[in-house]
């Protein structure tokens, strides 16, 4: 018995290094996905720095002005030479419109997201599920192009009448104000396809989200005598909130980009539009496919710089979901 | 191993006649209209099944609950015990493709009639889970009072009934100075007793309680067994565990259940005394000695 006796140990021993030693096919295994996990990040790299390159010049000319002026001429001299004291190029107009496109697109489609999501998870039978479900989806892979066709063609003539309306009874706050007579191909039908495409992304997230539920606190909500919306707001909305964060910026994101459907749908004009209604507009994606066409090799890279802050907005806006997402994530968790 | 049920023998007196056997007493008044409250019957189930799909997982079970008592299931794993503990308040039928038979009065009235708001029930009849599930998104306070909220219900002075629940599921005094801090941060028997003062809060009739310290260590478990033997002489308590020592500890009246492999079934019910000490069914014997199971 003194044998097992427990001896302390006059000081504290050093600490060892704790190594492991892989195998030879965990090592390949390794470089194979670390060199996936990298090239996304060397592809971004790469396009990021090219943007810089391509763009740094009209930075350099054009100053503050790139982002404040809705100026854009490329000036050419009869020689064919450009003309750069008199080319002007600005962005700002296509700034807003950027903004203005994509806060119609999340107001009116993240709550159509989020209560589909709700529908699905919560209250659709299970065969009415599946199909939504590959509707959704289906939705998603549909190319931009034909949302901005069924836009122009279909939605245009429907909307007239809500835009009206909106103007009817809200004219008064100026965002919906209108000087003149309702034209077609405004912001406002753009924000609403916007709307519409990026509904998938946000249903299928918030979907994801509110299925990983944990049932024992539904379950708990349900034995307190609570509803099923009772239980959702209690339980249900805490935890999915940052989930959904997440995905509206995602959709954020989309909406930002957008390109061709925007381009099909609105009338892009240079000039800075606050009125959803009237039909001008445009956004930074739609400009650059517009000039891309006809553009001289100077002005190619003022629309290199426009992609520059594109990139960098969007990029913002990721930070920004990451942001709201770690601060709200754990309450609800 | 020494067992003493019972320990509040004759503790009820205005009861009077404690009934010895629920079998017997319930055969007895057979005649006399179900739910009578002279009799103390707050809650009757009536030759229940269950089935989970094609599966028939309980079998016509028949089993009387007095107000003010504590009535252990105990069996085997799935036995049924745990289903039929969810028959009591509907929270079955959240199990898609769960099916049942048979009728479950509260206070004379089938709580499965049609035209019934299920979430009543479920105020009357409370549930405390396996797990600890508090609500993470909320503070001590707001989880003892979720019920109200969920519900709908308004109270006159929430801080009263806050202490009040609290203080019977015995935890007062641990989270009194932290009220407003959230329910994560307490130990796993600090947030069963949490969850205890949660269903409390909503003053049900009947309280279930399913495997409630399967999840805790011995000292936890302890101050739940002593908040039960606290509740039991206001709240009909019906309890699911795996240990019968619990069991004897804390329960009044004993049901076994058990599976042959078919739909489980009740094999006996009496006084815990009875069930531990003279059981009738050599099954029970086997397994209240430990044989098996």
């Amino acid at each position: 018995m003194s044998s097992a006796q427990v001896t302390k140990s006059p000081a504290l021993p050093e600490k060892r290094v704790i190594t492991t030693r892989p195998r030879f096919s965990d090592r390949v295994f390794r470089a194979i996905v670390t060199s996936g996990g990298l090239s996304s990040l060397l592809i971004l790299g790469l396009i990021l720095a090219f943007l810089l390159y391509n763009g740094f010049d009209t930075f350099r000319t054009q100053g503050i002005h790139f982002l404040t002026s809705s100026n854009w001429q490329a000036v050419v001299s009869d020689a064919g030479k450009v003309d750069v004291v008199n080319s002007h190029f600005g962005i700002a107009a296509m700034l807003i419109g950027t903004l203005i496109l994509s806060v119609i697109a999340v107001v009116v489609g993240v709550p159509i997201s989020v209560g589909a999501a709700i529908f699905l998870t919560f209250y659709a039978p299970q065969s009415i599920k599946k199909i939504m479900v590959t509707a959704i989806d289906l939705m998603a892979a549909f190319p931009s192009v034909l949302f901005g066709l069924w836009g122009f063609f279909v939605l245009e003539g429907s909307a007239e009448y809500w835009a009206k309306l909106l103007n009817k009874y809200l004219g008064w706050i100026p965002l919906f104000k209108l000087d003149g007579p309702y034209v077609n191909r405004s912001p406002f039908i753009a924000g609403l396809v916007l709307a519409i495409m990026i509904i998938p992304i946000v249903t299928s997230i918030s979907r994801e989200i509110f299925s990983q539920t944990p049932l024992d606190r539904i379950q708990a909500a349900y034995a307190l005598g609570g509803t099923r919306f009772a239980m959702l707001r209690a339980v249900a909305f805490p935890y999915a909130r940052s989930g959904i964060v997440g995905g509206v910026m995602l959709g954020l994101g989309r909406a930002m980009g957008e390109t061709v459907a925007v381009y099909t749908v609105l009338n892009i004009v240079y000039q800075v539009n606050w009125h959803i209604l009237f039909s001008a507009g445009g956004n930074v994606a739609s400009m650059i496919l517009l000039k891309f066409g006809e553009a001289s090799p100077y002005e190619i890279k003022a629309l290199m710089a426009a992609g520059l802050v594109l990139f960098v907005l969007t990029l913002i806006v990721n930070s920004l979901a990451n942001l709201i997402v770690s601060r709200t994530g754990k309450s609800g968790r | 191993m020494s067992i003493e049920p019972d320990k509040n023998e004759g503790e009820n007196m205005e009861t009077t006649s404690r009934p010895g056997s629920l079998s017997d007493i319930a055969a007895q008044h057979a005649e006399k209209k179900p739910g009578s409250q002279a009799l103390g019957v707050g809650l009757e189930a009536r030759g229940i099944h269950a089935w989970f799909g094609q599966k028939h997982a309980l079998a016509d079970v028949s089993l009387d609950f007095w107000s003010g008592t504590v009535t252990a299931l105990i069996g085997p794993s799935g036995c049924g015990k745990s289903t039929f503990l969810r028959t009591l308040n509907r929270m079955h039928e959240f199990i898609p493709g769960a099916a049942m038979a048979g009728e479950v009065l509260l206070n004379g009235e089938d709580i499965y009639s049609p035209g019934v708001d299920v979430t009543k029930i479920r105020l009357k009849v409370g549930m405390v889970f396996q797990k600890p599930n508090p609500f993470p998104s909320m503070t001590i306070a707001e989880n003892v009072l979720a019920g109200l909220k969920l519900a709908q219900l308004k109270v006159e002075n929430k801080d009263d009934l806050l202490e009040e629940c609290l203080e019977r599921a015995g935890l007062w005094s641990e989270v009194k100075d932290r009220l407003n801090t959230h329910g994560g941060a307490l130990s796993g028997g600090q947030q069963q007793r949490l969850c205890i003062a949660r269903a409390l809060a909503v003053r049900p009739q009947v309280l279930l309680m399913d495997e409630p310290c399967s999840a805790l260590d011995p000292g936890s478990t302890l101050r739940i067994e002593e908040t039960i033997s606290h509740l039991s002489s206001s709240v009909t308590i019906i309890i699911v565990t795996h240990n019968m020592q619990q069991a004897a500890r804390v329960s009044d009246y004993t049901a076994f259940f058990l599976s042959d492999g078919g739909p489980g079934q009740m094999i006996e019910v009496g006084s815990t005394n009875e069930i531990f000490s003279r059981p009738k069914d050599q099954r029970t014997e086997n397994y209240v000695t430990g044989r098996f199971g």
